[in-house]
């Protein structure tokens, strides 16, 4: 078992003739992720590597191929309409990569995917994986190994640095998520904490978070009231000055919602485990496993 | 990116919101002559990127244009949250009767951009959230639709009881938020919207902060930023499309991917240390970016020591390598490096380093230890 994509996950590449679309969608075959078609306009009728279809449109693609799940590499610009045309043509899982798509765009696109009933993970996220199976987006697949340990984050690299060290300690992952550091995203940590929760093969959870915003606060107030899993936490960015933005839009602390100080009290209230530092994730997992 | 007032004023005066006259002047002679030319009390206002500027003393009222004269040469050219002020908007003062305040924020809860609305304005909008918030209206938009009429006129009606001003304010809520769209803000505000003695509502102050990501599409709001109000490092980084904030350490940091190098810094915090900057080379990197990068941190004479923290995924961890290699050719470095490098590439990067006589370790603790000891003891390595 997993959340959200598994062996049975049949994937669209959105924007595969791209420069980051190719390079991932080559990756994402490799790993053993069903690639069963792309999408570029203009290219509809050709192949990817020899072996994929290439479609004209999204609603073509899932006509042809019953995909139901896409992954979306296009430019900032064109990642609002791509995000909508794949709801449109009833893909259910929607994975946005694409980092910098203004956020005025989203505020028509969040609502846009939650009227046509699918799931939006991102947009600005490394995607997902479950181990062994399938892998949707960039984590590098080769830092992750099959196991039942949930993890759920807003980073990139800083994900990959605490499943890396995970998996170095023989603790594997049952999906890891990466739900992005946009202001909107489609899916936020309560989303994939209640997944987590349903799904037999996780036993623990390890939860990143970073400053800025209330999601981390809202996750644990949902974990203390719901949750019966062990989860772990991290907040980045407890040094960060005040009112600073840190590369992230995410990454901003703005008067007195959304520090660090406030966000690890909220997570030891919720009776949580906190990492101080990436490391200690390995030994706060392990004694919730044992 | 953070607009100027006068520049928010006119983004908001091109949407119909009737706002006083005002120039801006860079010299005390113009701020005199513009006060002049309209034969009217002004306000001189300093044009900073800081809040505060009233408390810091720049604003101020002149009666005359002596005084105009008088106080902008006060104000330009002081200093204010480490800024100075090299420009003033003088505007014609406007008569007083109520204050309130009208401002749209685009919010993670709701997902849409959320209209607020007080009739008790003109002060700090946080401090009436936290300690009256029923004299507060919040009014999220669906931006599919647009703000509907109603909408704004319901708004109109909480901040005044008559329907004439009512429909004024409505009409300036719609103003506001055409603005607001047509700009790509994520932050609109009017404060304080006056309703003068004769019964006219204007926009005293306007305030609009551009979401970065609107840039590329939107060149005419690109051109309003102001490189000299920004600090040159910051300004060097972002036109090398790195994300660098210059802190107060000593202990230069150069990471990929924002979380990590926010956990990076709290790392260095936590073996005792002081983080000089943060700095995101981004994802995927190529060595002009390190070059860049090393550029940046060593023209900070508090650094003590560097600390590289690389985790490969679409970084290539070569392309870093190389980067460093070539950077540290042309301009040796003068105090200590420690690398930490691991994922896509290691072993040909831990190649080039070494021949080139670095050493790389991939272990992110011990890395930022060693680094945290290189500062401290003064960087005599």
């Amino acid at each position: 078992m997993s959340i959200f994509i598994d062996h049975s996950t049949k994937l669209i590449v959105q924007g595969i003739t791209g420069r980051d679309g190719s390079f991932h969608a080559k990756q994402m075959m490799e790993y053993g992720t069903q690639v069963v078609a792309g999408v570029t306009p203009g290219k509809g009728g050709q192949r990817f590597e020899g072996t994929v279809p290439i479609f004209d449109t999204v609603y073509d693609a899932v006509q042809a191929t019953g995909a139901n799940t896409s992954v979306i590499y296009v430019p900032p610009m064109f990642a609002a309409d791509a995000m909508m045309e794949a709801a449109a043509a009833g893909v259910k899982l929607i994975v946005c990569i694409t980092e910098g798509v203004p956020v005025l765009d989203m505020t028509k696109v969040y609502p846009y995917v939650k009227e046509h009933d699918a799931r939006l993970i991102g947009p600005n996220c490394p995607g997902l994986i479950t181990p062994g199976q399938s892998k949707v987006g960039i984590i590098p697949g080769r830092i992750c190994m099959p196991g039942n340990v949930g993890v759920v984050s807003r980073s990139g690299t800083l994900t990959y640095e605490i499943v890396n060290q995970l998996t170095k300690a023989g603790i594997g992952q049952s999906s890891c998520v990466g739900i992005g550091g946009d202001p909107i995203n489609g899916t936020n940590f309560i989303d994939c904490l209640a997944a987590f929760e349903a799904d037999p093969q996780t036993k623990a959870i390890a939860m990143m978070g970073e400053i800025g915003g209330t999601d981390e606060q809202e996750a644990a107030a949902f974990i203390k009231a719901h949750m019966k899993k062990p989860v772990v936490g991290f907040i980045a960015g407890q040094t960060a000055p005040p009112g600073r933005r840190m590369g992230h839009a995410g990454a901003i602390i703005s008067g007195s919602e959304g520090t660090a100080a406030e966000k690890i009290e909220s997570f030891l209230a919720a009776g949580m485990g906190v990492a101080q530092r990436p490391v200690d994730f390995v030994d706060l997992i392990k004694a919730r496993l044992a | 990116m953070n607009l100027h007032e006068y520049q928010a004023k006119e983004l908001l005066r091109a949407a119909g919101v009737p706002i006083p006259p005002g120039e801006i002047a860079t010299t005390p002679e113009q701020a005199e002559a513009i006060a002049k030319r309209y034969g009217a009390a002004v306000m001189v206002k300093a044009q900073v990127h800081a809040g505060g500027r009233g408390k810091a003393g720049g604003v101020k009222f002149c009666p005359t244009p002596e005084a105009a004269k008088e106080k902008a040469t006060a104000i330009l050219g002081m200093t204010i949250k480490d800024l100075t002020v090299e420009k003033v908007l003088v505007t014609v003062a406007a008569d007083i009767g109520s204050e309130a305040y009208v401002g749209i924020i685009v919010d993670r809860a709701t997902k849409k951009p959320v209209f607020m609305v007080s009739a008790a304005g003109g002060i700090d909008i946080e401090e009436v959230a936290a300690t009256t918030p029923e004299l507060i209206l919040y009014h999220p938009v669906d931006t599919r639709y647009g703000l509907l009429s109603f909408e704004a006129m319901r708004m109109g009606f909480f901040l005044f009881k008559d329907v004439k001003l009512a429909r004024q304010a409505a009409k300036i809520m719609q103003q506001l938020y055409t603005a607001f769209m047509n700009a790509g803000c994520s932050l609109a505000e009017i404060n304080p919207l006056v309703l003068t003695p004769t019964g006219e509502l204007i926009a005293v102050d306007g305030k609009m902060v551009i979401d970065d990501n609107e840039l590329d599409r939107r060149p005419d709001i690109a051109a309003l930023r102001d490189e000299s109000s920004e600090a040159p490092s910051e300004v060097d980084a972002r036109n090398a499309n790195l994300t660098f904030i210059k802190l107060d350490g000593n202990v230069g940091c150069v990471v990929n991917g924002a979380g990590l190098a926010m956990a990076t810094m709290d790392l260095v915090k936590y073996y005792g240390g002081d983080p000089a900057n943060f700095l995101d080379i981004g994802g995927s990197s190529n060595p002009e970016k390190v070059v860049n990068a090393l550029r940046i941190i060593t023209s900070d004479p508090n650094v003590k020591c560097i600390l590289f923290n690389i985790f490969g995924g679409i970084t290539r961890t070569d392309d870093v390598a190389n980067g460093i290699v070539t950077a540290t050719r042309a301009n040796p470095l003068k105090v200590p490096i420690v690398i930490r490098l691991t994922g896509t590439n290691e072993e040909i990067a831990v190649k080039i380093l070494q021949d080139n006589g670095f050493s790389a370790s991939n272990d992110m603790d011990a890395a930022v230890q060693r680094a945290v000891e290189l500062a401290t003891k003064g960087g005599a390595a």
